[in-house]
């Protein structure tokens, strides 16, 4: 077996059982531990898959990122009531089948589908060029996201502002 | 390795939020499944971007996550104060909107 191989089963063992965890465990910050174990193991893949750059986001955005705002919002809202960190699920079992049924829709798709056994060689300087693209290529959506951030910025000032 | 087994994993971590975000009743719970589906496309992205040698892929990716970052921001800014309002963020008492 080769590494790349013995990575990525490795690397798709924990990110399964950590999502799995995400969506199971009945303590809400368990979840989001879980969360940022799938994270980094998705950074993994990505540096599995030659995008160093993007495991650097992934990690940097997601895992630094979002499991922080995530904890800040569970202490906000759990704490105050006094309530318990558990949580339950709803609809098991009608959740189950329709995650089921989308699952094996997807897999026999990809199952049947004549895709790529072998990678082309990868570009010198990845990240150069995701960089260079990134002010040509796609300079319009990249403008347009920093509008969207302002947007956000806005909305997240509303909501925070003081009750007249 | 081929680009199938990237896909499969991808479809499963999918399916897996799909299911977090269909059962869970706590809507910070609901947000975590939605992070989990994000990052499968993410994945299925990335994947599809290093066996076509196409920068597109990676750049959508940045994209995403960077919406997904700023949607998670705005998303738990709207459950805090729900929660200042309502004093819970059980999604099924929030039927204010149910006609």
């Amino acid at each position: 077996m080769s590494l790349e191989a013995a990575g990525f089963w490795g690397l798709a063992l924990v990110l399964l059982a950590s999502s799995l965890a995400v969506v199971l465990s009945k303590n809400l910050f368990h979840s989001v531990l879980y969360l940022a174990v799938a994270l980094v193991a998705t950074a993994g893949v990505f540096l599995l898959l030659q995008a160093e750059f993007l495991a650097a986001v992934q990690v940097l955005l997601y895992a630094g990122g979002v499991v922080t705002i995530v904890v800040f919002a569970i202490v906000v809202t759990e704490r105050l009531v006094g309530e318990r960190l558990a949580q339950t699920n709803r609809g098991v079992f009608t959740g189950g089948l329709v995650s089921l049924v989308v699952l094996v829709i997807l897999v026999l798709s990809l199952w049947r589908a004549d895709l790529p056994r072998t990678a082309p060689p990868p570009p010198a300087d990845l990240t150069q060029a995701i960089g260079r693209d990134l002010l040509t290529r796609f300079v319009l959506p990249f403008e347009l996201l920093a509008v969207l951030f302002l947007a956000g910025l806005l909305g997240a000032l509303f909501f925070a502002r003081k009750e007249e | 390795m081929g680009l199938q087994p990237y896909l499969i994993l991808a479809a499963c971590l999918f399916t897996i939020g799909l299911f977090g975000v269909l059962t869970r009743r706590n809507a910070i719970g609901i947000l975590l499944g939605i992070e989990l589906m994000l990052n499968a496309v993410n994945v299925n992205l990335v994947a599809f971007a290093r066996f076509t040698g196409e920068t597109a892929g990676l750049i959508f990716t940045l994209f995403t996550i960077s919406i997904t970052v700023a949607e998670v921001a705005l998303g738990l800014a709207i459950v805090i104060l729900i929660f200042r309002v309502r004093r819970t963020v059980e999604a099924d008492q929030l039927h204010l909107l149910k006609g």
